[in-house]
C-alpha cells in the first residue's frame, strides 16, 4: 500500500513536470506548427545559466525570475533567427533545425560546464511530508512543483481565453493570412508564442533539476516524456497538455516502480504509439480530417 | 550507348549506312557516327552497369588507399565505410521516400547484438552473421515502419527519437541475455594468411559498403525507387497511380533499417564489444545530421557524411587543443560544431555537400560552354572514359532492332534501351539551386540520371553536363536556353 501511494504521488509530480514541457511544445506547435525538439535542451541551458547565477551569489528567487526572463528572450531569438526563415518550407526542415539546436546546446553546455552530474538547490525542503505517522514521497518542493505548473497552465489558459492578446494569438495560429489582413502582427505573435514556450521550458528545467542530478543531457528523457504528454493531449490545448502530462507521469511511474526503471522510455513509446494509432488527434482533441 | 574511341570500328565504306540488309547484329556495334565522339562522354546507359563501374572504381580506390596507409587509418577507413552503409539507408529513406528517422542508432544496436549473440551461441560464419544482422534489423524496421507510415514528420521524429532512447535500455533490463552494462564481446574475422587483420576487416567493411550502395543505387532506379519518390512527392497522386502507399513506406523503412543493422554489425567488429555506451542517442542524431550534411538522397553524399562523422571528433579535438580548451570540452565541441553545421546546412544549403558540388560543377560547366576550355575538358574526359564504356558500352541484348526498316540511329536506340529516361535533360539536375526541400534532388518524372550520373567524385559535374540530350547536343545555345527555362520552372513551384 505504501509503495502504491508513493508511486502515485511521484507519478503526479513527474506528470506536472512533463506537463510543463508539453505546454511549451503545445505553445510552439500552436503558433508555428513546429515541434520543438530543443525544448528540453533550451530548459537545460537556462538551468545551467541559473546555476551560474547562483554560484555567483545571486539569491534563489532573483535567479529564478532572471532565468525565466532569459528563457523568454532566448525563445524569441530562436524563433526570429532559426524558425522564421523556414516558413513555408517542408515540415522536415524545422524539425531538423530544432534537432540541430538540441545538439548545439548540449555540446555547448558540455564544453562550458562539463559533463558532470551536479546537484541543484530546491526552493523548499525536499524531505517527504509526514501524513499521520508515515512519511510519504511528497515534499514541500513537490507541492511547489504542482502549484507552479498549475499556475502556469491557468495563466496560459487565461491568456488565451480572456485577453485581447490571447484572442489575437489564437487568430494568428488559426488563420495567419486572414489575421494578417485584419491588421494583426502575426509574426510578432509567433515570436511571443516561442518566447512563452521557452519560459515554460526554463521553468520545467528549474523544477526538474533538483529532483535528481543535472547534466547537459538530463532533459533528453524528460523531453520525450513531455512529447508523449503533448501528443496525448492533442498538441493544441494547454489543458490537454496538463492531462497528458499526468497520464504519462502516472504510467511511467507505475511501470518504473513495478517492472523496472529501464523500461520507462519503452512504456512511453508504447503509450505514444497506442495513442497515435487509435486516436491521432489526442485524448481531448476533436476529430478532424487529417491526411494519414 | 556510348562513343567508344578505342574500339576498332568495323571497316565499312559507309559508317552511317544502317540500312544494309546484310548487316548483322555484330555489325551494328560499329554504327556510331564518328562525328559525335568529341561532344560527349557517356557512362553506360544501363543503370546497373553504370553503378557497377563505380563499384569497381571505388574498390580500386580503396584498395590502393588501404594498402598505403597505417593500420589506424585502416580502422578509420573501415568505420567510414560502415557509416556509409547506415547513411546510405537513411539517405534512401529521407531523400527518396521523404520519411526520416531519429532512431537509426536503435537499428544499429539490433544488428550489433544479433552479431554478438550469434557469435556467442551459434557458428554461422561471417556471411551468415552479417546477413542475419541485416535481416533481423530489417524485420524490426517493418515493425517500426508500419506505425511510422501513418505519421507526419513531427510525430515520426518523436517516435523514432523515443525508439533510440528506449531500445538501449532493454539490454540493461535483460542483462542475462545482453550482458548488461559490459555488453558482449565480438571476435573480428581473421584474414587469410599473413594479411593484417585490421586491413582485412577494413576490406570487409569497404566491400559491404560498396555492395550495399550498389544495391541501393539500383533499387533507387528500379520500379521500387520510382514508387518511393512518387510517395514522397505526393501520396495521393501516388495512390491514384496504383502505388500501395503504406507498403512502399514500410518497404523503405525496412531497407533503411536493414542497412543500419548491417552497419551496426560491422561496427561491432571494429569495436570488439557491444554495449549501450556504443550507441547513445547522440549517435542517432549525428547520423541524421551527417546524412543531411552529405546531401539527402545522394549515394555519393553519404561518403562525405561518413567522413564528417568519423573525423569530426578528431578535428574538433585538435581545434580545442589550439584554443587550449581542455580535453573534456573537445568531445562536446564536436557535437556543437556538428549541430551548427547542420543548422547552417538546412538554412543555407538544404541539398548538402553533394548538392553544392553538383551546383558548382554545373555553374563551372555552364560558364565554359562554347569556350576552348570546354573542348579541352571534353577531350580529356573522353580519353578517361573509354575504360568504363568499352566493357559495358552496349550489351547486345538491349539493342532494339526493328523488324522492318533500318535500325535506329544512336540517339533513338538509346532511348529505347533505357525507356525510363527518355528525356533526361529535363530531369532534376537543376533542382539544387532553386529547391528548398532537403529530401531528394530529383523529380519523379524522367529521373533517369539524377541518382546515377554523379558517382565520379570530383569530375561528376562535368560528366553530367557532357551528357546532353541527343536532340540538343549540337546546339549549346539551345541547351543553355533549356536549362534556364527549367530553372525558372523550378523557382516558380513553391
Amino acid at each position: 500500500m505504501g509503495l502504491f501511494v508513493n508511486i502515485l504521488l511521484s507519478g503526479i509530480v513527474q506528470g506536472m513536470v512533463f506537463a510543463a514541457i508539453a505546454l511549451g511544445l503545445v505553445l510552439i506547435s500552436r503558433a508555428t506548427g513546429v515541434v520543438n525538439f530543443a525544448q528540453g535542451a533550451m530548459g537545460m541551458f537556462t538551468t545551467f545559466i541559473a546555476f551560474t547565477l547562483l554560484t555567483h551569489g545571486l539569491g534563489y528567487w532573483p535567479a529564478f525570475v532572471a532565468t525565466l526572463a532569459i528563457g523568454f528572450v532566448f525563445g524569441a531569438l530562436v524563433e526570429r533567427t532559426l524558425i522564421r526563415p523556414l516558413q513555408g518550407k517542408p515540415a522536415l526542415n524545422p524539425v531538423i533545425v530544432t534537432i540541430g539546436l538540441l545538439i548545439v546546446l548540449e555540446g555547448a553546455a558540455g564544453s562550458i560546464w562539463g559533463n558532470v552530474a551536479r546537484g541543484f538547490p530546491a526552493a523548499f525542503s525536499q524531505r517527504g511530508l509526514v501524513i499521520g505517522t508515515t512519511r510519504v514521497a511528497f515534499s514541500h518542493f513537490d507541492v511547489f512543483i504542482v502549484i507552479a505548473v498549475a499556475a502556469l497552465v491557468v495563466g496560459i489558459v487565461a491568456l488565451f481565453r480572456w485577453t485581447d492578446l490571447g484572442l489575437r494569438m489564437r487568430a494568428a495560429a488559426f488563420a495567419p493570412e486572414v489575421s494578417r489582413l485584419l491588421g494583426i502582427r502575426v509574426g510578432r505573435l509567433f515570436t511571443l508564442g516561442w518566447a512563452l514556450a521557452a519560459a515554460a521550458g526554463a521553468l520545467a528545467g528549474l523544477l526538474v533539476a533538483p529532483l535528481s542530478s543535472f547534466s547537459p543531457y538530463y532533459m533528453d528523457l524528460n523531453l520525450v516524456f513531455g512529447f508523449t504528454a503533448a501528443v496525448l493531449g492533442g498538441l493544441v490545448s494547454p489543458i490537454g497538455a496538463l492531462i497528458g502530462g499526468l497520464v504519462t507521469g502516472l504510467a511511467i511511474s507505475f511501470v518504473g516502480g513495478y517492472i523496472g526503471p529501464d523500461l520507462e522510455p519503452l512504456a512511453a513509446l508504447v503509450l505514444l504509439l497506442i495513442v497515435l494509432m487509435l486516436r491521432p488527434q489526442g485524448l481531448l482533441g476533436a476529430a478532424e480530417a487529417r491526411r494519414v | 550507348m556510348t562513343s567508344v574511341p578505342t574500339r576498332p570500328a568495323p571497316v565499312s565504306p559507309n559508317p552511317g549506312g544502317s540500312d544494309h540488309p546484310e548487316r548483322g547484329l555484330r555489325g551494328l556495334r560499329g554504327l556510331k557516327p564518328l562525328g559525335r565522339m568529341g561532344d560527349r562522354v557517356r557512362l553506360p546507359a544501363q543503370p546497373f552497369l553504370r553503378h557497377l563501374v563505380f563499384f569497381v572504381l571505388g574498390a580500386a580506390f580503396f584498395y590502393v588507399l588501404t594498402t598505403n596507409v597505417s593500420t589506424y587509418n585502416d580502422f578509420q577507413i573501415g568505420e567510414i565505410a560502415l557509416y556509409a552503409i547506415v547513411l546510405g539507408g537513411l539517405s534512401l529513406l529521407t531523400g527518396l521516400n521523404g520519411q526520416f528517422s531519429l532512431g537509426h542508432g536503435a537499428f544499429m544496436i539490433i544488428g550489433a547484438y544479433t552479431l554478438a549473440l550469434l557469435q556467442l551461441h551459434a557458428h554461422v560464419g561471417i556471411v551468415g552473421e552479417l546477413v542475419s544482422a541485416t535481416l533481423i534489423a530489417a524485420a524490426a524496421g517493418v515493425i517500426v515502419g508500419i506505425p511510422a507510415a501513418r505519421l507526419s514528420a513531427p510525430y515520426l521524429a518523436g517516435v523514432t527519437l523515443m525508439l533510440a532512447l528506449a531500445l538501449p535500455q532493454l539490454s540493461s533490463q535483460y542483462g542475462s541475455v545482453f550482458g548488461g552494462e559490459q555488453g558482449l564481446t565480438t571476435t573480428p574475422p581473421a584474414g587469410p594468411g599473413s594479411i593484417n587483420s585490421q586491413e582485412w576487416l577494413a576490406w570487409i567493411q569497404i566491400f559491404c559498403a560498396l555492395l550495399v550502395l550498389l544495391l541501393l543505387a539500383n533499387l533507387a532506379r528500379s520500379r521500387f525507387g520510382r514508387a518511393f519518390r512518387a510517395v514522397r512527392d505526393d501520396e495521393i497522386a501516388a495512390a491514384i497511380s496504383g502505388i500501395h502507399v503504406a507498403r512502399t513506406k514500410v518497404l523503405a523503412f525496412a531497407v533503411s533499417a536493414g542497412c543500419a543493422g548491417l552497419g551496426g554489425a560491422l561496427l561491432a567488429f571494429s569495436t570488439g564489444v557491444v554495449n549501450n555506451g556504443e550507441f547513445p542517442l547522440s549517435l542517432s542524431i549525428a547520423l541524421l545530421a551527417a546524412m543531411v550534411i552529405g546531401g539527402a538522397g545522394s549515394f555519393v553524399g553519404v561518403w562525405w557524411g561518413a567522413v564528417a562523422l568519423v573525423y569530426m571528433s578528431t578535428w574538433s579535438g585538435s581545434l580545442s587543443h589550439q584554443f587550449s580548451l581542455g580535453t573534456s570540452a573537445a568531445a562536446y565541441l564536436s557535437d556543437a560544431i556538428f549541430g551548427v553545421v547542420l543548422i547552417v546546412a538546412i538554412l543555407a544549403a538544404p541539398t548538402g555537400i553533394q548538392g553544392g558540388i553538383r551546383w558548382i560543377g554545373r555553374r563551372a560547366w555552364r560558364g565554359l560552354v562554347g569556350t576552348p576550355l570546354q573542348t579541352a575538358a571534353t577531350t580529356a574526359l573522353v580519353a578517361l572514359a573509354p575504360a568504363s564504356s568499352t566493357e559495358t558500352g552496349e550489351p547486345l541484348g538491349h539493342r532494339v532492332i526493328p523488324l522492318d526498316g533500318p535500325p535506329a540511329d544512336d540517339g533513338g536506340s538509346r532511348c529505347r534501351s533505357a525507356p525510363a529516361g527518355g528525356d533526361d535533360r529535363v530531369s532534376g539536375d537543376d533542382s539544387v539551386s532553386g529547391d528548398d526541400r532537403i529530401s531528394g534532388d530529383d523529380r519523379v518524372s524522367g529521373d533517369d540520371r539524377a541518382s546515377g550520373d554523379d558517382r565520379a567524385g570530383g569530375t561528376h559535374g562535368e560528366t553530367s553536363t557532357v551528357r546532353p540530350d541527343p536532340e540538343h547536343e549540337h546546339d549549346p545555345e539551345h541547351e543553355h536556353e533549356h536549362e534556364h527555362e527549367h530553372e525558372h520552372e523550378e523557382r516558380s513551384t513553391p
